[in-house]
């Protein structure tokens, strides 16, 4: 990560401790914090000593070409890395001040949210996939209102609710994608990770989506991956620029995008290349 | 027209003809069989074929009662011993095992596979029958389940291999151990395969002849218990239909009819069990 050299406008160093060092967002306080990350495939080295903090109640989006390693680190923060066995990490990477690579990762999982690329739901009726993260993890309480909260959380509501036990699949692409996010809403994570979720879908259904992060940061705090820039100035407050697995830029969106303080990150966001 | 597209022309109609044909022959065979099984063992069923016991040589009638119960018995007695240890061997096999323990069970499996069915039978007479000096529905049911085993034990590993790795990850995102993701998404994702391969286990093992001549022997009458020797539909055809009385040869093809109905109905029941569940849709 690199401090922004220009005085007044706020900087993102993430010290150690997980404290945001200076400038305006020193008083936001930090959800997840990234410290000296290192990741490797085997004996290919995909992270650079990565540091970055994911701010609460806010949305944070990770930039950068195809094959950069930004969805590889969204995955390790909540150790989705480790269904590939030849993964390895170095570092630490803290929730709420507990490093999460010495916790338990089933509960890690339920506390960190994550929502693919590709809309997955299962081979379930549309209640039971929002169901299903509360009946695995014993959640108490009426299932069918905690249902119903989270579909109308992600905005779904309105168009499924006279047919909840029909089979997810019978939805569209963006509604699939949308109960995705409802199904990840439903055990209220602390935070939820989304790796590029609207690059399988329509225009339309993508703003729905986007609309849908905006309102969600005032519930959670949102990670998102995403290779379409102006989304990432659309809808997050901070964005990381991530190159060949090293970070160049952190910073507040509106001055990566209009004011970026390193020339690589100028040449990808005026589409020099990537 | 170029000679070229002449010769290509020809060559797709003669390839799309030759095909054709073949698709033909194979569903005409099937149909034949069909036909001379229904039209030999419709006229000879009766109800009598179902209720009473076979009669004594030389009088006509009688039925094979104790051979539909005998099959039954043995057919479930070895879904129940061979369907378990298939299953979760492929589990195993599909989620948990490294590749050099998989090749070897999967090639064992497919060795077990290959193995004659007599083979089977002889291994079962000396593993069951010998010791306990009793020819019994158990040691049939050993005989037909060992059977079982590697063909659901292939399956059940290729469909949870095709679960698609977007579903596992979703369920596992959510919080799910490895053995909740995979009771509660990766089978119920491949239930419908695993049990169509299951059905076609049985429906081959419902028709096995050899193993059973030395382990469930054969019975005139009713076989009580399981520690009994019992009469069965595939024996019963295969010496029925050896035999040298046309009443005998009659009842040999209703018996062909029964069997076959019975793998019928336990196909249409999983169908409609299988249709009310949801199925993953190819991408």
């Amino acid at each position: 990560m690199q401090a922004s050299s220009k005085p007044g406008i706020s900087v993102n160093i993430v010290t150690n401790t997980g404290i945001v060092a200076h400038g305006e967002t020193a008083a936001l306080p930090m959800r997840m914090t990234i410290s000296k990350v290192n990741f490797y495939y085997g004996s290919k080295q995909i992270l650079f000593d990565i540091n970055m903090g994911i701010a609460d109640k806010r949305v944070t989006a990770l930039i950068g070409p195809s094959g950069c390693g930004k969805s590889t680190l969204l995955r390790a923060m909540n150790r989705m890395h480790e269904t590939v066995h030849t993964s390895r990490l170095e570092g630490e990477i803290h929730l709420d001040g507990q490093n999460i690579l010495a916790q338990d990762v089933t509960s890690l999982r339920r506390r960190v949210g994550m929502v693919f690329q590709r809309p997955n739901p299962f081979p379930k009726s549309i209640f039971d996939n929002v169901a299903y993260g509360l009946r695995i993890n014993g959640i108490k309480g009426s299932t069918s209102e905690m249902v119903e909260k989270s579909l109308r959380r992600a905005a779904l509501w309105e168009e499924v609710k006279d047919h909840l036990h029909k089979s997810a699949y019978e939805l569209s692409g963006g509604q699939q994608q949308r109960l995705c996010i409802a199904r990840a809403l439903a055990v209220e994570p602390e935070v939820l990770l989304l790796d590029e979720p609207c690059s399988a879908l329509d225009p339309i259904s993508t703003a729905k989506i986007e609309e849908l992060l905006v309102e969600l940061k005032n519930l959670t705090t949102i990670a998102i991956v995403t290779h379409n820039m102006q989304q990432a100035a659309r809808v997050s407050d901070f964005t990381a620029f991530v190159l060949t697995g090293q970070m160049i830029e952190f910073s507040p969106t509106p001055q990566l995008f209009t004011t970026p303080s390193d020339p690589r990150t100028e040449a990808y966001i005026t589409g020099r290349f990537g | 027209m170029s000679a070229r597209v002449k010769w290509r022309r020809f060559v797709s109609n003669f390839m799309l003809t030759l095909t054709g044909l073949c698709a033909l022959v194979s569903v005409s065979v099937l149909f034949l069989i069909l036909g001379y099984l229904v039209f030999n063992g419709g006229t000879s069923i009766n109800w009598a074929f179902f209720t009473q016991l076979p009669k004594p040589v030389g009088e006509t009638g009688g039925g094979m009662a104790n051979a539909i119960v005998g099959s039954a018995k043995l057919l479930m007695a070895a879904s129940l011993f061979g369907v378990p240890i298939g299953f979760l061997g492929g589990i195993y096999l599909a989620e948990f095992s490294g590749g050099a323990v998989a090749s070897v069970v999967r090639y064992a499996a497919d060795l077990l596979n290959g193995v004659p069915s007599i083979v089977i039978g002889i291994f079962a007479y000396s593993m069951v029958v010998l010791p306990f000096k009793q020819f019994s529905t158990l040691a049939g049911a050993f005989a037909l389940g060992l059977m079982m085993i590697p063909i659901t034990l292939r399956s059940t590993e290729e469909f949870l291999n095709g679960v698609p790795r977007y579903l596992r990850e979703g369920a596992m995102a959510l919080g799910a151990s490895k053995w909740k993701t995979i009771a509660s998404v990766v089978v119920p994702a491949a239930y419908r395969g695993i049990l169509t391969a299951i059905l076609l286990a049985l429906a081959r093992v419902a028709g096995e002849t050899a193993p059973l001549l030395f382990t469930a022997f054969g019975n005139r009458f009713w076989s009580r218990g399981w520690e009994q020797p019992t009469a069965s539909l595939p024996v019963m055809i295969f010496t029925y239909a050896v035999s040298p009385y046309e009443d005998w040869h009659r009842q040999a093809w209703a018996a062909g009819l029964v069997l076959l109905g019975l793998i019928l109905i336990i196909n249409i029941l999983a169908r409609t069990i299988l249709s009310r569940g949801i199925a993953v849709p190819r991408s």
